[in-house]
């Protein structure tokens, strides 16, 4: 069930699935036609295709075990899915290959290329030096002879190396070739605050590069949406930047056994509510989550929406919500100065303010770099108590 | 015969030129007969032995390489006087006194192979098929300029003649070129990939970092130095340790050409492409020179002495070179060749004539090609009352 594009106005439909359920949340599979994604009610055009949605809240572990037995789909880590995913999409593709630094002979410094090299060869899943300026370079050239290379930078914070090749390669030269040359190519690699890996270790650059014109940005944050999201990527044409989290990658979640592909340019809603509008990506959202439980036992209401798409904003999945719940709380993991949120603040601003009953309120890490020390790195860090904090003085 | 005059198009196939170069042959059976010519200068090898210095060439290929440097050559003058005319605007690399790497590298290629190039790219598009309509256009930001108008004079593709730009950061284009052999290679094309860059990009890291890629995975990658002695404002001595750039490669061989010799270089380059097939890649410099200064808001003149221009252009001119073994070979008389001169400044000022009345791009392309099949995502102008547009 491929994500299918229609031409004039109207965008992706993803697939619907049974529904998952995992420890934090129910994810939602709801077909939503996209369009332009216009705030203004008179623009809407398209119609919405009814699909199913539960609106459980955190799911009780009593149900999981119920229908435990009768699960179709199979269990399996994050890093896995996000192999899995890109196996397929080299089986199903010849002129997919990967680049980067120990992807090969090693497997993967997070094992997501496990594999990959003894099936498909030295070529196709090629070691690198390491040297990010060059080689990102070089899976571009290769894209414009109509290869789809899958970069993996070890640290999305290398990837600073070769940000004059993203920038105006990757996301320029379909514009200044006036359309000649189109680079599907696929930037994927960890990044955001590990264990205390240090300063340099520890980057979202997807504040870096949201400015770029040409990219996409998305995050993964479930193995569903991650092997999802990553054949996708693959698949379109668009050089797609794919962030992934260093710590989640140990998540553990069922994922349909039948193939599947996400759209790119949507949210995931998931937590219907009522309340507030918590808008969040990557690992804030098991912050979130967290501090959701909190929040549903002292009486509130929140919707969870996990943006997925960090360039562009899902305005539509965002917009709907604004106007229901009338208050945003924005959870991210970039800092403060010119992050992810300080974006998505200017953009609700400036479409849905007449929906808005308070100021948007963001919560970012402090704009230092990340400390060594443990405690000092949790402080940097958005934690679930501010969270709940947040939305109790938004309520008022 | 007239009507191939007429016809006589601004593309530079050497298959049109020799419909072109006939008619001023006395004899047609001497056309491709075989020339054998030395060139001017020995090659000289780093790690490889290099290839004789004799040159097989035809009546036919002479007047062509005539022809479209004299093309090339009558391009760049006018696009030097367009600038100053304000119809030009921003960054203009020239191209003049280079135009025998160009014509010389096509010569000794078929179209898959590709070739890549920094922002001096004018006469390289023109010698991969591109038209004289297409590059003024460019250049004055007219619709139909090959990138639509919105690239302008550093990004200038035509990827059916196999031509990759047109990149304005020196060096970043190595990678990139690599990128293009291993595509290549993976596709097993049998087919080479010419990555040009400059003295000045020679100092840049990426390129030993590619060039370590290339030979690592042997890419049929070759890397040409078109050496012109000055980085942008700085002399080549005084940016490089070492400026033997054809020795830079260390482990990988290299080849020192005369860049304003076109048979040297076309003899360098096919030697290069069966050479690259079967070891991997290997370093071209070219030494050549720039009669323009770096790009046209440089006057050429504050780091260098009218006398050494003035002295290239009067013993290594590539024009020059072949005429003289034009008319010493009796292929065609100074008229013809004069001629030949007049009709090419013809050509030139009809393209621009008609470049200047190509109208510039809509406004709504300002929004186009971003993306490939657009997202639909709403994206307003500056005042957010004009521009209004959906990404298509």
């Amino acid at each position: 069930m491929a994500v299918m594009l229609q031409s004039v106005g109207m965008a992706s439909i993803s697939a619907t699935f049974p529904d998952l359920s995992d420890k934090f949340s129910v994810r939602c599979s709801v077909p939503v036609i996209r369009f332009d994604a216009s705030s203004v009610p008179g623009w809407i055009r398209g119609t919405r295709k009814a699909g199913k949605i539960t609106a459980k809240a955190v799911a009780a572990p009593s149900e999981n075990a119920s229908s435990a037995a009768s699960k179709t789909g199979h269990e399996l880590l994050l890093f896995e899915a996000l192999g899995e995913g890109l196996r397929e999409e080299m089986e199903r593709d010849p002129r997919v290959c990967v680049m980067g630094e120990d992807v090969g002979h090693y497997g993967g410094s997070y094992k997501v290329t496990k594999d990959l090299a003894k099936k498909f060869g030295d070529l196709r899943v090629l070691d690198t030096p390491i040297a990010e300026n060059s080689f990102t370079g070089m899976a571009i050239g290769a894209a414009m002879t109509g290869l789809r290379p899958v970069i993996e930078g070890m640290n999305m914070g290398f990837l600073l190396l070769a940000f004059n090749q993203i920038s105006d390669n990757c996301g320029m030269l379909h514009y200044t070739s006036g359309g000649q040359f189109t680079i599907p190519t696929v930037i994927r690699g960890p990044g955001g605050v590990g264990r205390q890996l240090g300063a340099e270790h520890s980057q979202r650059l997807e504040s870096y590069f949201q400015s770029v014109p040409g990219i996409q940005m998305v995050a993964c944050s479930t193995p569903y949406n991650a092997k999802g999201l990553m054949k996708a990527a693959i698949r379109s044409e668009n050089p797609v930047i794919l962030f992934e989290h260093v710590l989640l990658y140990n998540l553990k979640e069922r994922i349909p056994d039948e193939e599947y592909v996400l759209s790119l340019e949507e949210a995931e809603m998931v937590r219907p509510g009522e309340h507030v509008t918590i808008l969040t990506y990557s690992r804030m959202r098991y912050h979130v989550m967290q501090a959701a439980k909190t929040l549903v036992n002292k009486g509130y209401d929140p919707e969870v929406i996990d943006i997925r798409s960090l360039k562009p904003f899902d305005l539509y999945t965002i917009g709907n919500s604004v106007k229901k719940t009338h208050r945003v709380l924005i959870v991210e993991e970039c800092m403060r100065t010119g992050g992810i949120g300080a974006s998505l603040t200017a953009a609700i601003n400036e479409n849905f303010h007449d929906y808005l009953d308070a100021p948007i309120v963001c919560l970012s890490s402090q704009d230092v770099p990340t400390p060594y020390a443990g405690t000092l790195e949790e402080w940097t860090v958005v934690q679930p108590p501010q969270i709940v904090t947040a939305v109790e003085q938004l309520c008022q | 015969m007239s009507q191939l005059t007429h016809r006589a198009p601004t593309h530079l196939k050497p298959l049109f030129a020799a419909l072109f170069a006939t008619r001023h042959l006395t004899s047609a059976s001497a056309s491709t007969s075989p020339i054998t010519v030395e060139t001017s200068l020995p090659f000289t090898g780093h790690k490889i032995d290099p290839p004789s210095r004799s040159v097989e060439t035809t009546p036919q290929e002479l007047l062509t390489f005539f022809h479209d440097m004299a093309l090339m050559r009558r391009m760049e003058i006018a696009a030097d006087s367009l600038y100053k005319a304000k119809l030009i605007r921003g960054f203009c690399h020239l191209y003049d006194g280079q135009e025998a790497v160009s014509v010389g590298m096509e010569a000794a290629i078929t179209r898959k192979d590709c070739i890549i190039t920094a922002y001096r790219d004018h006469c390289l598009f023109l010698s991969r098929g591109g038209t004289l309509l297409e590059s003024f256009s460019e250049l004055m930001g007219r619709k139909d300029g090959c990138s639509k108008g919105k690239g302008g004079s550093m990004h200038f593709y035509k990827k059916s003649g196999g031509f990759y730009g047109g990149h304005g950061i020196v060096g970043a284009q190595v990678p990139l070129g690599c990128g293009l052999a291993f595509g290549q290679k993976y596709n097993k094309d049998e087919s080479v990939t010419f990555a040009m860059y400059g003295d000045g990009a020679a100092n840049q890291g990426q390129l030993f970092e590619a060039l370590n890629m290339a030979a690592l995975w042997d890419l049929p990658a070759i890397l040409v130095c078109e050496n012109n002695h000055y980085g942008m404002g700085t002399a080549e001595w005084r940016a490089a340790k070492s400026p033997a750039y054809y020795k830079r490669g260390d482990y990988v061989p290299g080849l020192k050409v005369d860049g304003m010799d076109a048979l040297a270089v076309k003899q360098a380059c096919r030697f290069a492409k069966e050479h690259v097939l079967k070891n991997g890649p290997i370093i071209l410099e070219m030494d050549t020179y720039r009669y323009h200064g770096h790009s046209m808001s440089d006057p050429g003149s504050t780091y260098r002495t009218r006398d050494e221009i003035s002295g290239v252009r009067q013993e290594r001119d590539p024009i020059e070179r072949i005429r003289k073994l034009i008319l010493s070979h009796d292929i065609a008389t100074e008229k013809e060749l004069k001629d030949t001169e007049k009709e090419v400044r013809k050509e030139v000022d009809e393209a621009i004539a008609k470049a200047k009345e190509s109208p510039m791009p809509d406004s709504s392309e300002l929004f186009t090609n971003i993306y490939v099949k657009g997202l639909g995502a709403e994206v307003f102008g500056v005042d957010r009352k004009e521009l209004r547009a959906v990404l298509p």
